[in-house]
Parts: C-alpha cells; sequence; structure tokens
C-alpha cells in the first residue's frame, strides 16, 4: 500500500503575538522527497516546528493533516506516533539518559503493551544502524546528546529517524555545520529511507546537500510562504544564481518574514 | 531566647522506663540531665526553614504495643522488599515501631567480636563500650532541645561495633518499620568501626501506613577510628504527615573514611543534617545525596563537612527534585577550620523543579580559616526545561514518561556513584515510585 500523505494548507503561525507563516501549502506523499529552500528568516524552520508542535509556536489559521487526520489537534508525542518525525536543527541535550534508554523508550512508546521490542533485537538493531551510519558504538551509552559534537548530533538524529522509520519526515537544516564526510554519511542514512513508505521534507540553505539526495520536488520560502515550486532543477538555478531573480520575478525587495512587498 | 514548654513525659516516667529497660545508671542519669535540660534548650535552626510551627514535643504514646512477625515471610511487603530472604547467615537487624523484632548475626562475625543488637541490649549487655561512645563525641545531649528530648527519650535503634583490624565484606542491614499511627520514633544508630576495621551498614525507615502524625528524632553517630572505614547507606520513606528531625553525624581519627549514601525520600516534613567531622589528619568524608520531595511537604538538607585535620578530603554531591508544591531548602556547608592546612572541601547541589508550586533552594558555602586548602562549589537550581520534554516527546514519547526520563537522568549522576549496590537499586525503585 501506498505511503501517507501530509496536507498543510494555508498555515498562519505567530511567535510570541508575530505572524511568520502566512499562508503555506504544501503536500508531502509517501515516496515523494520534498526540500524548501530560502534565504534565512524566511519561515522554514517555523513551518517544521510548527508542524511537530513545539510549545513556542502557535497555528493561527489553517490546517495540517496526516491522511485527514487533524495534527493540530494532537499533542507532540501523538504527532510522533502517528508517523512524524522531526530531525531538529538544535537537538535537546538530556543529562543522565543514555541514548540507547531514550531510543528504547522512544520505539516501545509505538507498541502495545507488552509487545515491546526485546532488548537483545534493540541492541543488534541499533548497533547495525549506528555502524551503517559510521558511528562509534560507545554512543549507545553516552547521555542524549550531552558533549556531542555537531557532526555527531546530527548523525544522532538520522540514527533516529533510521530506528524509528516514520511515514514522513521533516529535516530541519540536517546539513549545517557538516563536513563533506558527514554529509555524505548522512546523506546515505535519508537515501536508504527513501521508499513508497517514507515521504521527506529536507529544509535547507545549501544545495549541497541535494547533491546527494535527489528531491522529487524544490519550494522556495519567502515572507513567511511558498514562492515558488519546481523540480531539482529549481534547486540547481539557485545555486548558480542565487534568490535575486526570484525576488525580482515577484517583486520583492526584502524576503525576511515581516517585509511585505 | 527560649519558649518554654511541657514536655509529655516526666522524669518519674524517664527513670521508670529506664528501670524497666534494665538501663544501667549511667544510661538513666544522661536521659535524666537530659530531660532537665530539654525544656529549657532552644530549637534547632536550621537555615531558611521556619520549624517554631513543627511539631516535636507534643504526642500521647512513648512506647506502642507491636507483635513480631512469626518470620521473615511475614513481613510486609514493602519491607520484605529490600532483604533478602533467600540470604542464610546474615546480618540484618528489624525494628517494628519500638519493638526489636529481628536480629540475626552471622556465626563468622560472631567469632570475630562484632557486636551487632538493638541498642537496649547494648545497654544491657556492653554498657562499658556503649558509654565510651553514646551522645560523646558525635552528637552531644545539650546541642539544642531536640537531642536533649532524643537522649531523654531515647525508645529505639541499634549499636554497631567492629573490632579492630575486622574487614565486613557483606552490608550489614537494618530495617525501622513504622506501621502504628500512633508510634513515635526517638531512634539511635551507633556505628563503632575501630582502627583499621571496615564495614557497609544499610538502614531503611519504612512507613507502611499511608498517613500518619508520627514524631521521629533520629540520631546517627559514626565513630571511624583510626584507618577505619564505614560506608553507611540509608532510604528513608517516612509516610505524609510524619515530622521528622534526622541527625546523621561522623567523625573520622586519622586516616579514617566515611561515605554516606543517602536517600532522603520521606513523604512528611523532614529537617536532615549530615555531618562529617574530619577530625584525623589525612581523613575522608563523601556525602551522597538523593531527594525526592512531593506533595505539600517543607524540607530541609543540610550537609556539613568540617575540617580538623591536616590533608582531610571532605566532598558533598546532591541532587533533589521537587515535585508538586514541595518546597526544599539545600544547604551545603564546607568548613576548613585553621590549622587544617592542605585540606580539600568540594560541594555540588542541584535541584530541579518540576511544577510552578513547587520550590527549591541550594546554599552553598564555604567558611574558610586557613590559607593553604583548595576548595569549590556548585549550586544550581531550576526548573524541568520545557524544549527538553519538547524533544522526548517529538520521538514519540509520553510527558510522563518524559518527565520521568528527565528525573532520573536529573538524578542519575549521584545515584550512579553511589557506593553500596542495595542503596542504589532500592533508590531506584523508590524514585520510580515517587515520579509516577
Amino acid at each position: 500500500m501506498a505511503g501517507s500523505v501530509l496536507t498543510i494548507k494555508d498555515l498562519h503561525v505567530a511567535i510570541e503575538g508575530k505572524e511568520i507563516l502566512k499562508g503555506v501549502n504544501l503536500e508531502i506523499k509517501g515516496g515523494e522527497i520534498h526540500a524548501i529552500m530560502g534565504p534565512n528568516g524566511t519561515g522554514k524552520s517555523t513551518l517544521s516546528s510548527a508542524i511537530m508542535g513545539h510549545p513556542k509556536y502557535e497555528v493561527t489559521g489553517g490546517s495540517i493533516t496526516l491522511d485527514g487526520k487533524d495534527v493540530l489537534e494532537m499533542e507532540v508525542d501523538e504527532r510522533a506516533q502517528a508517523g512524524l518525525f522531526l530531525a531538529m536543527q538544535y537537538p535537546s541535550e538530556i543529562s543522565g539518559v543514555t541514548n540507547a534508554d531514550f531510543l528504547r523508550s522512544a520505539i516501545n512508546s509505538r507498541m502495545e503493551e507488552g509487545n515491546e521490542i526485546s532488548l537483545m533485537k534493540f541492541i543488534r538493531k541499533m548497533d547495525s544502524k549506528m555502524e551503517f551510519l559510521e558511528m562509534d558504538l560507545d554512543m549507545a551509552q553516552r547521555y542524549l546528546n550531552e558533549g556531542f559534537s555537531g557532526g555527531e548530533k546530527k548523525r544522532n538524529e538520522i540514527l533516529q529517524l533510521m530506528m524509528l522509520q516514520p511515514k514522513i519526515a521533516i529535516l530541519d537544516e540536517i546539513d549545517s555545520g557538516l563536513d563533506i564526510d558527514a554529509l555524505k554519511v548522512v546523506s546515505k542514512g535519508i537515501n536508504e529511507m527513501r521508499g513508497e513508505d517514507f515521504g521527506c521534507l529536507i529544509i535547507t540553505h545549501y544545495q549541497r546537500l541535494l547533491n546527494y539526495i535527489t528531491p522529487d520536488h524544490v519550494h522556495v520560502m519567502m515572507q513567511g510562504r511558498v514562492v515558488k515550486s519546481g523540480g531539482p532543477e529549481l534547486a540547481q538555478r539557485l545555486e548558480s544564481e542565487g534568490y535575486d531573480w526570484i525576488k525580482q520575478e515577484l517583486g520583492i525587495e526584502d524576503e525576511t518574514v515581516g517585509q511585505e512587498a | 531566647m527560649t519558649t518554654e514548654i511541657k514536655l509529655p513525659f516526666d522524669k518519674e516516667y524517664v527513670s521508670s522506663f529506664s528501670k524497666d529497660m534494665g538501663e544501667p545508671a549511667w544510661l538513666t542519669e544522661l536521659r535524666l540531665n537530659a530531660l532537665a535540660n530539654a525544656e529549657n534548650l532552644a530549637m534547632p535552626k536550621p537555615d531558611k526553614t521556619k520549624i517554631d510551627k513543627w511539631n516535636f514535643t507534643q504526642f500521647e504514646k512513648h512506647i506502642v504495643g507491636s507483635e513480631d512477625f512469626a518470620s521473615l515471610n511475614d513481613l510486609p511487603e514493602d519491607v520484605r522488599n529490600l532483604i533478602d530472604l533467600e540470604a542464610g547467615d546474615q546480618n540484618l537487624y528489624i525494628q517494628r515501631n519500638n519493638r526489636p523484632t529481628h536480629l540475626s548475626v552471622s556465626k563468622e562475625l560472631q567469632g570475630k567480636g562484632v557486636i551487632f543488637t538493638d541498642i537496649f541490649t547494648a545497654a544491657r549487655e556492653h554498657s562499658d563500650l556503649l558509654q565510651k561512645y553514646f551522645m560523646k563525641d558525635g552528637v552531644k545531649t545539650d546541642e539544642h532541645r531536640l537531642t536533649a528530648l532524643h537522649a531523654a527519650l531515647l525508645n529505639g535503634g541499634a549499636f554497631l561495633y567492629v573490632p579492630k583490624n575486622v574487614e565486613i565484606a557483606e552490608p550489614i542491614q537494618a530495617v525501622y518499620i513504622h506501621d502504628n499511627k500512633e508510634a513515635n520514633l526517638f531512634n539511635h544508630v551507633l556505628v563503632v568501626a575501630d582502627d583499621n576495621s571496615s564495614v557497609t551498614y544499610v538502614e531503611n525507615y519504612v512507613s507502611t501506613v499511608e498517613e500518619a502524625n508520627g514524631i521521629f528524632n533520629i540520631v546517627t553517630e559514626v565513630i571511624a577510628n583510626a584507618n577505619a572505614k564505614v560506608q553507611y547507606g540509608a532510604v528513608d520513606t517516612l509516610a505524609k504527615g510524619t515530622t521528622a528531625y534526622v541527625n546523621r553525624r561522623g567523625v573520622a581519627g586519622r586516616d579514617a573514611r566515611i561515605e554516606w549514601a543517602l536517600g532522603l525520600m520521606n513523604d512528611g516534613n523532614t529537617v536532615s543534617e549530615n555531618t562529617t567531622n574530619l577530625v584525623g589528619d589525612g581523613s575522608f568524608g563523601d556525602t551522597k545525596t538523593v531527594v525526592v520531595g512531593r506533595g505539600e511537604q517543607t524540607q530541609n538538607f543540610t550537609t556539613k563537612v568540617i575540617h580538623f585535620g591536616k590533608n582531610s578530603e571532605g566532598y558533598i554531591l546532591k541532587h533533589g527534585v521537587m515535585k508538586d508544591s514541595a518546597s526544599s531548602i539545600f544547604n551545603g556547608i564546607g568548613k576548613i577550620e585553621h590549622g587544617a592546612t592542605k585540606s580539600n572541601a568540594e560541594q555540588e547541589s542541584r535541584v530541579l523543579m518540576l511544577s510552578e508550586k513547587a520550590r527549591g533552594d541550594a546554599n552553598p558555602i564555604l567558611l574558610i580559616d586557613e590559607d593553604d586548602v583548595t576548595a569549590g562549589h556548585a549550586a544550581s537550581v531550576g526548573r524541568v526545561d520545557p524544549l527538553q520534554l519538547y524533544y522526548l516527546m517529538s520521538r514519540g514519547i509520553s510527558q510522563k514518561e518524559a518527565e520521568r526520563l528527565v528525573i532520573h537522568g536529573f538524578l542519575a549522576p549521584v545515584v550512579n556513584a553511589l557506593p553500596i549496590e542495595g542503596v542504589k537499586r532500592q533508590l531506584t525503585a523508590v524514585i520510580e515510585r515517587k515520579v509516577k
């Protein structure tokens, strides 16, 4: 059976009373990889936080549904259980909780009581995914993200993605701060997830990541809206020509949120 | 200035109780002197917690009748979980309210001259030894009203004596069961480790009643003579409604070590003092404390290490979690006396508040009267980070489970470092129960 569908309609989002998203429309289906590009301050990360339910962001209008179910009605954990995943730009550090204990709790939260994953099966799965991502196996016993380098945190986000196997994943600047080797590993992880049952929204500043992960759709955000959509060739044009031609085409002077045309 | 109080028990009662227990004359006298002092002495003043409205003096019963348990298997479940029923030749004392109800001491320890018994038997059978240490160098009867009352009304406790050069590997365990709502406990534990000996003692104060108004006035003295090592573990789980004064104090001689592993998990109002006097040169004191406060309770935890000896080392590490409307003060005091050169005093206190109404305060204090020393402190008080919870929940973990993980994580650096396995295991279980 085909994958899930995440539908975002006319989404308006505010933070501390200030409107950041001003009507975003987007549909991501299982099997598709979308990339959202755009300069800083145009609302890309706000979109990802709003989808996951970050406590600081207030949805003031529009809708988000997953397979027709109202995501905005769900608590954060319910969104994850429904099949959403967000690889965060700045993952929290949690002292005293090992990576392994955390991931096991996360996996078991999706299981019926009494049907939890066995410890052996869990360890095998975690070891194999860590090897795939060229992570030091000791990281399973380290406290969650505590003292991790920027690159280790990003790999750890992808490890969680591979362990939890969500239906729709949003990757918020998964490529920022990565050297080329780490970028390749992270891309390898994401590509491994590709399939009919997996939809993905990649948020990035850089075309660089898209050299390793070919998106099916590319969108450009400015002023809190998707202002242009296209195929992979759009990303390439942005890489070579920058964003000015879009701004000219649309008559936008300042692309950041709050600067109306 | 002190307020006059009328004590519920007079000297006729105290001297006849002492006589009924067959106590030696010195102890009767110590009780009567303390009783006379109690009326005039001031209450203790735990820093930053007002306890003048707390009832430590007015109660009905000094002794409640308690039956023996037919066998260890008949112990309440909460108690059975604390002990190893399978162990054959174990060292275990169980007291039910005021009544000594079980004692086993292994043949091996008896053969080595180790004394482990209830405090009344100790007074009768080891009078001279008890007298040598009882409320002498550790806690004194005239420190304040509560130590005086404690001595006057002593109604339970245990005595452990480890002779010179005897090293005991297995922990020695004591369980003080509180299962009668009318019970009040003036419990005294005296642990003496003579030169070059080593011992681990683990105790539980456990209420099996949900709620009670009992008064608990508990004093522990640990005397570690030259080059002795004492590990002292305690998990307190007294019921809601109880009022507790718990004073655990150690005196370390030359090159002696005292290590405390304390889980202070009472559900009632509690003043808990833990002091280590590093008297001898080269002595070592280490206190690790874990606290979970919940409900409406008010607590004060004062941990103090006082350096008298040269080259003495003192470490304080305590982490506390406050839930609901619980409020707590964490005082950490490292004091280096003049002459205690090359000493090192380190402390760390951290408090995590889980709700808007919970209160926590950490006061790190270093008092240093000597130049040639090292010292350090760290303290933090904060609320649970909503972004941590968001992160965990974004992986499907429920809010409750996320909070549970954060709390365990917060306490883990202390729990994992506890020197006694049994205490670690018990504490993990108690924390689990309290944070649910």
